[in-house]
């Protein structure tokens, strides 16, 4: 049995675990593993996720519990403190002892502190350990200004930390821009420029002199005479490697720190390697995960393996989002004037910059920078990694593609089996393709739990769920999202099945066009496409409808309904106030003020629905649709008839707007708001669609979300007026209503959708697909079908039946039972 | 609630048939509820009346008498009811619950005879 002391319980020295015991149990290699923080190994490069929610636990690599299932001697908060190589035995701070056959050195590195005089000073930081970022939390709460010094990756992703701190960052990097080791200086304009317009500030070539204060920090000074009023600062200006166990052991270390090792990651004792961000090969230390994991699997293959493989250096190439800014930089970002010509595109309008490095015959990229949109650098990096010929003329590489016929020029298939997708798992095109010729049914969580790819930065999951539908294509499978076991569509194919063939029901179309008996997932859909095409209410077809459709209320706990009218705009007179009032108080009904300006009436049985809405239709309301996948409500501020900084008469628009749209189906709900000014109180730039007024007309903004991922609405179209406004309203609900997958908001459905705001407004608003006034014509046959479905129901003696608990009896529900809560009756918990 | 449990019926020969309701006071394709003595039973029936079922209206997830306005369907051959709450689905011949761990609920005979639907219980 061959004894491994692991010292270091980083990312990688982790890895190098999982790695091993994948193919070597406990009864091969027996395993210790120091670490001198007190937790297990957690996820470094995600460290500020730890400001935005995540916690600890959370970043764990693996809990104690895999160590254990592993047999994995895991010793935490323990420091190793000598090595005696003579003896091959190490001790710990601890005093304790313990004997190998082979050690490998994992112990990272620390952040590099630069010289400067006052970094004692009590508010100065670095960002390197989760204790590191507890100590920033306390210190930063109450506080206004904080520098980050240091403008490379981490520096940047420190100034995100300090942003979800709600401080305002400052930026302070030494060279002239920032990310130098992966940007040049247009490429740092515009990510600078992104920045700033994010609330960070940037503050590039200066050389910090001094940290002001007495005792604890209060400013900057800079070489250039000027200063900076920060009341904390965070160190993140490069790293320094932890080799001074090695130097103490006599092993061979860089003068400029790293442990020197060989391409068999061997330090000059053979029985001790070093991996990750301590080792120095060739003159190099390398920061980033990926080449540390696979020089974990170097050493496994050195040890236990054959020793064939070696590391032969590492692409630096990367790929993040910073703050919501796509950065990506890959082979030579900043290429060489002899042997390669730059083609440039910059956008400062959309703060796009593209950066690629042709070879002088045109064929070949070798390197290049994007920032501000990214979305082609997986295949881009993969034409550099594989030497892939560029098809076309280079300069078509500078437009993104659009992932459709332009794309397929550039897409995945070109690539060989052996172009490595995940860089930090190290899986091939190949190792992806062959698991799903081995497994048509295998899914993409298949994949990523049999390989591990998409496990670590994620960067690669959209090319993984590409290489498997291609594969899937190529072995004659179509991939489509079917709806369910019953249609072998999709619901766009549906959509256009039921239209084409003018079908009326679900029967006819289980019958015509599916299998069995339909379910609950495919009979909802089918409803709401019949009634996003021929604008019948609801209650025509009820039986596969979901409850809250099938019986126009929302069901709650305890078996009842809610009530809730349409109150247009949020604008109601005191009359029929009181009629709400006068409703809830007769049946007994729980009331609530909604988020959307309307009023809840909770508790009602079912056959008490029929003679409430009889009372307040008779009183001039309308159904809500709050129980439907619809037009739910269009909020407003009072605008300009009473605010003083109104600018246009938001209120007046909302219930045009509301009036409209009512009782328009949808594969989700659809909420809007208007505004009567810039300063939006009707918080429209969350709805669907939000209109906000200007001096000049309306900005509509779209596909704006709250719920569990809030998600801002994107400007459409700015100062048009109102018949214009609401005409590209039309278009785009329309084309929502007619291309959406079901249940998917608007936002989603933007954020799916190929070529994203750009191409949504071609469509929408240029007119692009030549579908504009057909999308028009289609909504208003919609609005022209429209009626109150309550009216209805209350009407037809045959649909008002529908609403009896029993078929065979008059009684009532005899299982719902209420409690008191704030003077007013609430279900009984369940 | 939970007192439906002990009228699981096998394949003998129910000891009464209650005369429910008309075929024409269930809706077509779906569900409704009837009361017998003092419990409450949903009645589903497929193919426009051709194939009728019938379980406990109670799902037993989270005790909610709900079962009778839930969509009706098929898992392969499996005809099954979705409790409108959390989709929990149950089949409409075993009781069994299909997509979780969730214990089985009562289903019932049912026969038609002279537009009369009928359902069988052993007491």
């Amino acid at each position: 049995m061959t004894r491994i002391i692991v010292v270091g319980n980083g990312m990688v020295g982790y890895k190098f675990c999982e790695k091993l015991r994948k193919d070597f149990d406990a009864s091969q290699v027996a395993l210790t593993v120091y670490g001198e923080e007190p937790r297990p190994a957690y996820d470094r490069v995600h460290l500020s996720s730890y400001f935005s929610g995540s916690t600890a636990e959370d970043l764990l690599m693996a809990p104690r519990t895999w160590y254990e299932d592993n047999d994995i001697e895991l010793r935490t908060s323990e420091l190793v403190t000598e090595i005696d190589r003579k003896n091959k035995k190490i001790t710990t701070h601890k005093g304790s002892e313990e004997s190998y056959d082979y050690l490998v050195l994992a112990t990272g590195s620390s952040a590099f502190v630069p010289p400067i005089k006052g970094v004692e000073k009590d508010g100065v930081f670095v960002y390197r350990t989760i204790e590191d970022l507890n100590q920033i939390l306390s210190y930063g709460k109450n506080l206004k200004e904080a520098a980050v010094l240091g403008g490379g990756l981490l520096g940047l992703e420190a100034a995100k930390a300090l942003l979800d701190m709600n401080l305002n960052p400052y930026v302070v990097e030494f060279a002239d821009r920032l990310m130098p080791r992966q940007l040049d200086d247009s490429g740092s304009d515009i990510l600078k420029m992104k920045l700033e317009s994010l609330g960070i500030q940037i503050l590039t070539g200066k050389a910090t002199q001094d940290i002001a204060g007495n005792g604890k920090l209060e400013g900057l000074s800079f070489a250039d005479g000027s200063q900076l009023d920060v009341e904390m600062l965070v160190i993140s200006a490069g790293i320094r490697p932890r080799d001074e166990l090695a130097k103490s052991s006599g092993l061979a270390t860089h003068e400029r720190g790293g442990v020197l090792v060989n391409d068999g990651m061997q330090t000059n004792d053979p029985s001790i390697f070093a991996i990750g961000e301590v080792a120095c090969h060739r003159d190099m230390i390398y920061g980033l995960v990926a080449p540390g994991y696979e020089m974990a699997e170097v050493v496994i293959n050195q040890i236990l393996g054959d020793k064939t493989q070696s590391f032969k250096g590492f692409d630096m190439s990367t790929k993040l989002k910073l703050i919501g800014v796509d950065v990506g930089s890959f082979g030579n970002p900043f290429g060489n004037n002899e042997t390669t010509k730059p083609l440039i595109y910059k956008n400062d309008q959309e703060g796009i910059y593209r950066r690629l490095n042709i070879t002088p015959d045109g064929k070949y990229i070798t390197g290049g920078i994007l920032v501000g949109d990214a979305d082609d650098y997986n295949i881009l990096h993969q034409m550099v990694q594989n030497k892939i010929k560029i098809p076309g003329s280079p300069g078509s590489l500078l437009v993104r593609s659009n992932g459709s016929d332009e794309g397929a020029s550039l897409g995945i298939e070109s690539l060989p089996d052996e172009a490595v997708i995940c860089s930090c798992e190290n899986i091939s095109k190949g190792d992806v393709s062959n698991l799903v010729k081995a497994d048509e049914s295998c899914s993409l969580d298949d994949i990523k739990s049999n390989t591990k790819a998409c496990t670590g930065c994620g960067g690669c999951t959209p090319m993984v769920n590409d290489i498997m539908k291609m594969t899937l294509k190529s072995m004659g499978k179509t991939v489509k999202n079917t709806v369910c076991e019953h249609f072998d569509f999709s619901r766009q194919e549906l959509y256009d099945l039921i239209k084409i063939n003018g079908i009326k029901s679900f029967q006819e179309l289980v019958h015509a066009h599916g299998t069995g008996h339909g379910c609950e997932i495919c009979k909802p859909l089918t409803a709401s496409l019949l009634a996003s095409i021929y604008n019948e209410p609801a209650i025509v077809h009820d039986t596969i409808q979901d409850t809250n459709d099938r019986f126009l209320a929302n069901i709650q706990r305890g078996g009842t309904y809610s009530v809730i009218p349409r109150i247009p705009g949020g604008e109601i007179t005191a009359d029929k106030l009181l009629v709400i009032a006068q409703v809830a108080k007769k049946y007994e009904l729980y009331t609530k003020i909604t988020g959307g300006q309307r009023i809840d009436l909770l508790g009602a049985r079912l056959d008490q629905l029929p003679p409430i809405w009889e009372e307040l239709i008779a009183a001039g309301f309308e159904s809500g649709h709050a129980y439907a996948k619809s037009l739910r409500t269009v909020k407003s501020c009072v605008g300009s008839v009473w605010c003083r900084y109104g600018v246009q008469d938001s209120v007046s628009f909302a219930i045009r707007v509301e009036d409209r749209y009512k009782g328009l189906r949808s594969p989700h709900k659809i909420k809007g708001a208007v505004s009567g000014c810039i300063r939006e109180c009707a918080e429209a730039q969350s709805k669907d669609f939000g209109i906000i007024a200007t001096e000049k007309g309306w900005n509509l903004y779209v596909c704006g979300n709250g719920g569990s991922r809030p998600q801002h609405a994107l400007l459409l179209a700015n100062d048009v007026d109102t018949e214009t406004c609401i005409k590209l309203i039309d278009r785009f609900l329309m084309y929502y209503i007619k291309t959406a997958a079901p249940l998917t908001r608007t936002a989603t459905w933007l954020n799916k959708l190929d070529g994203g705001l750009d191409y949504l407004k071609e469509v929408v608003v240029n007119d692009s697909l030549g579908i504009a006034e057909k999308l028009e014509l289609e909504m208003q046959g919609l609005i022209d079908n429209y009626e109150c479905e309550w009216k209805r129901a209350i009407e037809d003696p045959e649909l008002r039946k529908k609403f009896a608990h029993f078929v065979n009896s008059d009684e009532q529900d005899s299982g719902i039972s209420f409690m008191d809560m704030r003077g007013q009756k609430v279900p009984t918990a369940w | 609630m939970n007192s439906l449990k002990s009228h699981q019926v096998a394949e003998t020969e129910p000891k009464v048939w209650y005369k429910a309701a008309k075929i024409h006071d269930f809706p077509m394709d779906g569900g409704a509820c009837v009361k017998y003595k003092g419990l409450q039973i949903a009645v589903f029936n497929f193919n426009t009346g051709k194939e009728w079922y019938a379980c406990q209206n109670l799902c037993p997830h989270k005790m909610q008498m709900i079962l009778s306005r839930g969509l009706t369907g098929s898992q392969g051959d499996e005809p099954k009811v979705a409790c409108p709450y959390h989709k929990k689905t149950f089949s409409l011949k075993s009781g069994v619950c299909l997509n979780d761990e969730i214990e089985a609920i009562s289903t019932f005979p049912v026969k038609v005879d002279d537009d009369y639907v009928y359902i069988g219980f052993s007491q």
